[in-house]
């Protein structure tokens, strides 16, 4: 007959160990010792990556900033270090995001409230929402270039010259304000998904509140529900904002220029971009050791303005959520 | 009071409700209005209307009746639109210009079999073809010149490699890192490290292309010793980057969504945390982990700036030390130079809706799946 072996963890007599030692939960296991080891490695490999990436850049591009270097417009040249300067792509990446933000935001947030507060979550439209948001989230930059080729500039911008100024290309070529609406199509799922789950955490127990005392659904959303969801509309402006700040592949036959010599004025306009200098800089420099201060630099920037405009929302958000606070 | 009157009593709540609805649409109008646009402008290529022979066989202006309109659209390549504002007189005149450019064709070409192909047909887009001066079959993406060559085999082999590469560095790093941020690691020191990995998504790409371009590069290349500086290898470890946050959060939110009493049930019986992560955890989530690394495949495929700045020249090559050509790369670096409406354009859109479908279908799956683990976590299946 086989005989039964006692399992490890059992004590083999109860005499051998009088303390409860066998029953530690964990005994040394060299392989979890070493699976669990590798698991940590990748951790630190992927934020050993992280910090040298943003070091590199401020180390390399400290030396390159100056107050010169961000509020000159460039000549022609734009590869000499004593004379260029960033200042028409600062303006240039401002404008884009500003523009954006005014058409995501509204759009983005009245979709949420949709979502959250009238749809009911088993119904087929609802889910076909659902799905188109997930849908946008995952199309490629690239895609969203060729739509705003396709659509703003050859559909609505000709069609609007074709009304408008009699056929002469005004609207009808890349300019900032179709820049802006295809990354606001870009970044429409961030603040959907963002302002969704802002509604979400507010209790039903407000809304029930103040439709308890006589308020109709579209009082409670205006007065209850947005104020509390403020917050969470922010941080969802946030992440698009700081997505969008970054992207060049949706601008390249949208909006943005090599070079121009003056800032742009009007939505019409093209307009130079801190990321698309950074590639410009990069790839299609005569000397590129020469160019590297110059590049660094104007990376850095980069980085600084997208962590800047983070900073400037948190900020808000902070002011907003001690309101909340104060009013109870 | 208080009993319900429909619309008829409280229009503005009525409007209202009818006008958050109508917003709400706009998603799926966007993602119906990429796919219609994208594709509206590639829609000659798929139906055969472009035509890049070199030499053609000129139709006399006077003949201009004897044709159908179809006919006349193809051969001058023109919109049915353009052909229906036009009137005849300018459509001869369009024929003479026709007639005259083929008798300006220099004469080496007329000789040339490659010169009456027409280059966007399906069977060049995808075939290899011996032009003239090869010695075999080749898959060629040449698309200046007189001759120009659309083969699109090397645009999606140089895809793939790139996206491979960048999946096999990132996968195991994000799934590895995932495990010991949701499984292993404290709750204080997971507080951390989550939204720490999560920065590494703000970089913007033209900043991880840039830094894998004059860093990462000289780098590697002095550890491999590999010929080609700028090659996929390169590029792939940098789209890594770009995709291992991607894949960590939602491996991650799939593997802290398996159920505490399955870990808490395993830790009783006496397995260790890493026999837990591993034998437990890692086995329930798995469907989510796949999904992970599918949503990374779809972002990986579609990023663009990353591989335009480390990669360009478009070699028909499976070696990752050599250089390669995405389909992203080619549509950002070839879109300035195409004349709109012409083939290269056309074809270059075609590309576009090839990768936006490609993408839906992976973001489609990844969706799917994830839904459906939900699901049987939380015990409706």
């Amino acid at each position: 007959m086989n005989t039964v072996t006692a399992p490890e963890y059992l004590p083999d007599t109860p005499s051998s160990s009088p303390t409860m030692r066998h029953f530690r939960a964990e005994k040394f296991d060299f392989w979890s010792f070493f699976f669990s080891g590798l698991t940590g490695l990748a951790t630190l490999f992927i934020l050993g990556i992280l910090a040298t990436i943003l070091l590199n850049i401020i180390v390399n591009g400290w030396s390159g900033l100056s107050w010169h270097f961000v509020s000159t417009i460039p000549k022609k040249d734009f590869f000499d270090i004593h004379t260029t300067g960033v200042l028409p792509m600062i303006v240039g990446t401002t404008f884009r995001v500003i523009v954006m933000t005014i058409f995501v935001i509204p759009v983005g947030v009245i979709t949420a409230i949709y979502l959250t507060e009238y749809a009911s979550n088993t119904s087929i439209i609802t889910r076909i929402i659902r799905a188109a948001v997930n849908n946008l989230a995952g199309v490629p930059s690239i895609v969203f270039g060729l739509f705003g080729l396709g659509f703003f500039i050859n559909f609505i911008g000709k069609n609007l010259d074709v009304v408008l100024h009699n056929t002469n290309a005004v609207w009808g070529q890349p300019a900032l304000i179709w820049a802006s609406l295809t990354l606001a199509v870009m970044t429409l799922p961030v603040v959907i998904v963002a302002t969704e789950e802002s509604l979400k955490a507010i209790p039903p127990g407000l809304r029930e509140a103040s439709l308890a005392l006589g308020a109709t659904k579209l009082e409670t959303i205006l007065k209850i529900v947005l104020p509390q969801a403020l917050p969470g509309i922010m941080t969802g402006g946030i992440l698009a904002v700081s997505r969008a700040a970054g992207e060049v592949a949706p601008i390249l036959f949208t909006g943005v220029a090599y070079y121009m010599a003056s800032l742009p004025s009007h939505l019409s306009d093209q307009f130079m971009d801190l990321g698309y200098h950074v590639f410009v800089l990069s790839t299609q420099s005569p000397n590129i050791d020469q160019t590297r201060p110059i590049l660094y630099a104007t990376v850095l920037v980069l980085l600084i303005l997208t962590f800047a405009l983070n900073i400037v929302a948190i900020l808000i958000r902070a002011r907003v959520r001690k309101k909340l606070r104060a009013l109870g | 009071m208080g009993i319900h009157r429909g619309h008829k009593a409280r229009p503005v709540e009525w409007l209202a409700e009818k006008f958050i609805f109508f917003v709400s649409l706009s998603a799926i109008l966007m993602v119906l209005l990429i796919f219609l646009f994208v594709a509206r402008e590639a829609l000659p290529v798929f139906f055969g209307q472009t035509n890049t022979a070199l030499v053609q066989k000129p139709i006399p202006p006077e003949d201009l009746d004897k044709h159908s309109p179809a006919e006349l659209e193809a051969y001058l390549e023109i919109t049915p639109d353009q052909f229906a504002k036009m009137s005849k007189a300018n459509l001869r005149d369009l024929m003479d210009v026709k007639v005259e450019e083929q008798d300006d064709i220099p004469d080496n070409f007329r000789d040339d079999p490659d010169a009456r192909i027409n280059t966007t047909q399906w069977k060049y887009l995808i075939q290899p073809h011996q032009w003239t001066d090869y010695d075999k079959p080749e898959y060629i993406w040449q698309p200046v010149g007189q001759i120009q060559k659309y083969n699109i085999i090397p645009l999606i082999v140089g895809t793939l490699k790139v996206t491979l590469v960048g999946l096999f560095f990132a996968v195991p790093l994000a799934v590895g890192a995932a495990i010991y941020v949701s499984q292993l690691a404290r709750p204080r020191v997971r507080e951390i490290l989550k939204p720490a990995i999560e920065l590494l998504s703000g970089i913007p790409s033209v900043v991880v292309g840039f830094f894998a371009l004059l860093v990462m590069a000289t780098v590697l290349q002095s550890i491999f010793h590999y010929q080609t500086r700028l090659n996929a290898f390169v590029a792939g470890l940098a789209l890594g980057f770009a995709v291992i946050p991607v894949i960590f959060s939602i491996a991650e939110d799939a593997l802290t969504s398996v159920p505490r009493a399955y870990t808490q049930a395993a830790l009783a019986l006496g397995a260790s945390r890493w026999q837990t992560a591993w034998q437990i955890v890692l086995p329930a989530a798995l469907p989510g982990v796949f999904a992970a690394a599918v949503l990374g495949f779809g972002r990986a495929i579609g990023e663009t700036m990353i591989v335009l700045m480390v990669c360009s020249a478009s070699v028909m090559s499976w070696s990752i030390f050599d250089s390669a050509r995405s389909i992203t790369t080619t549509i950002a670096a070839e879109m300035a130079e195409a004349v709109s409406g012409g083939p290269h354009y056309r074809i270059l859109f075609m590309l576009g809706a090839l990768l936006f479908a490609a993408t839906f279908v992976s973001n489609m799956v990844g969706d799917f799946v994830i839904h459906r683990f939900k699901q049987k976590l939380e015990g409706k299946r």
